[in-house]
């Protein structure tokens, strides 16, 4: 089974695209690292290879988790399945 | 040979080199256009022309003496002539490298002009060049190995997969006794905390903290935007990278899950605490760093990159590894080792890292990297501040 998404820790709110021309509205399959977990998400965006994609609704303000650790805040309300990128996080640092 | 039995060069100091170049070193940018002659006049001869070296002082004038010193002295150099404007600063460089006991040469340039220097020094280098070009390999072992790392290019692959192989090595060879080294402050901030954590006792942990806080404040000091022009780079947020934290725990992957970092090293500073692993505080700019772990005596370097930075070092081969199966396609001749299998679960880490220790026992023994054969040989020195 192809996998289409890769998340790092369990605790993570984002996971990470490793195919090319994944498309919106398309059934994905993700594997949880850390536990050796398979889990299946809806992409709701056109998300780039490398890019990454929400795990689950998250607000303006929240703290966004990858590797377990904080590595930013959401600028504006991400929607589950959908693109995490610059237009709507940014770092706390600087 | 046992597995991790490499073929190499044991210098007169007994460090082992693992490319045997015989250098024509600039003391400073006006000896460029003397040592560039001198490797045209001379075949197999490498000069290393560099933009400094003028009307430096204080603690970035003892970086560039620390650099220069240290790049002559690396043991993947047989020999070195150095060319500088004037005889005294020449000579603290010739004498630096002579330490070491390899054949070193320092020559002038004022009251005799370009011409009678390049012929003086291009017959020592014919000398130097036929003396090292008897020099055998002989069986070296992995304790005698210094092995440097440090990422570019990267992008969200770089954290998931190309810098865990690279960590995965340092484990694996930590205990057999190699020494290994990361830096790139500035691209650990987010992860400093957990960094710290990895030291071996706390003074060293201090240490690291008092490194990275002096660097945030040369950062608020010119910073005139939160620096995400910069940090992460373009091509960074083009691979998928958002913030710096992200790409502080990505870059953070390269030194493992077990090994513990034993001394914090200065630019250029040589490793003096034995085997190990050192953190050494250097720009996270590729050839910045690359030359920086260079002049510290490092022989090979592992470079993880995920949106394809194509840097090499003209003394240190520098081994290149990708996850991004689009790089490992679009890029292949710049990738010694394509591990994008991880991601679609063909690979397993631990497969990896076996993989990066082969092309490294290689590469020590004699195969020339991508950048190697692709002439790549970016030196590039550190400059702390203005000169006077």
């Amino acid at each position: 089974m192809e996998t289409h998404f890769i998340v790092h820790d369990k605790a993570d709110t984002v996971g990470v695209m490793v195919v090319e021309n994944a498309q919106a509205g398309q059934e994905l399959t993700g594997w949880i690292m850390e536990t050796d977990e398979t889990i299946k998400l809806k992409s709701l965006d056109p998300v780039p290879l490398g890019h990454k994609i929400s795990l689950g609704d998250i607000k303006n303000g929240d703290t966004v988790l990858k590797y377990g650790h904080d590595v930013g805040r959401a600028v504006a309300d991400i929607g589950k399945g959908h693109h995490v990128h610059v237009h709507n996080m940014k770092t706390k640092r600087w | 040979m046992g597995r991790y039995d490499f073929l190499g060069y044991r210098r007169e100091n007994k460090r082992v080199g693992i490319r045997n170049h015989v250098v024509i070193l600039p003391l400073d940018d006006l000896s460029n256009a003397a040592a560039e002659a001198v490797a045209n006049n001379i075949k197999g001869t490498l000069a290393l022309p560099h933009a400094y070296g003028r009307l430096q002082f204080g603690e970035d004038l003892e970086l560039h003496f620390r650099t220069l010193i240290g790049t002559g002295a690396n043991p993947n150099v047989a020999a070195c002539v150095v060319i500088g404007i004037e005889p005294s600063w020449t000579g603290r460089v010739v004498e630096g490298i002579a330490k070491t006991g390899k054949p070193v040469v320092g020559i002038a340039i004022e009251g005799q002009g370009d011409i009678s220097t390049i012929a003086a020094a291009s017959r020592k280098a014919k000398e130097f060049v036929q003396w090292a070009s008897e020099k055998q390999r002989e069986v070296c072992s992995i304790e005698e190995l210094f092995i440097s790392a440090k990422c570019g290019e990267s992008d969200t692959t770089s954290g998931l997969a190309s810098c865990p192989t690279v960590g995965n090595l340092i484990d694996k060879l930590d205990p057999l006794k190699a020494t290994t080294c990361f830096g790139e402050t500035s691209e650990l901030t987010g992860a400093e905390v957990v960094c710290a954590s990895r030291a071996a006792n706390k003074e060293v942990g201090e240490r690291f903290m008092q490194v990275f806080r002096a660097y945030q404040d040369v950062i608020e000091r010119h910073k005139t935007s939160d620096l995400s022009e910069s940090q992460p780079t373009k091509g960074n947020i083009a691979g998928g990278l958002t913030t710096i934290e992200e790409k502080a725990f990505g870059n953070l992957q390269k030194i493992g899950k077990k090994a513990k970092f034993i001394d914090v090293l200065k630019p250029a500073e040589a490793p003096a605490k034995g085997p190990g692993l050192y953190y050494m505080d250097t720009s996270s700019a590729a050839a910045e760093c690359v030359t920086l772990q260079a002049a510290a005596g490092f022989v090979v370097h592992l470079f993880p990159t995920g949106q394809g930075n194509v840097i090499g070092n003209p003394i240190e081969p520098v081994i290149k590894l990708t996850a991004n199966p689009k790089t490992a396609r679009t890029m292949s001749e710049h990738i010694d080792l394509d591990v994008s299998g991880i991601l679609r679960r063909e690979m397993t880490l631990d497969e990896a890292g076996d993989k990066l220790i082969d092309i490294v026992i290689r590469t020590c023994s004699g195969r020339l990297t991508c950048a190697e054969a692709l002439g790549h040989r970016e030196f590039v020195m550190t400059k702390l501040y203005q000169s006077a």
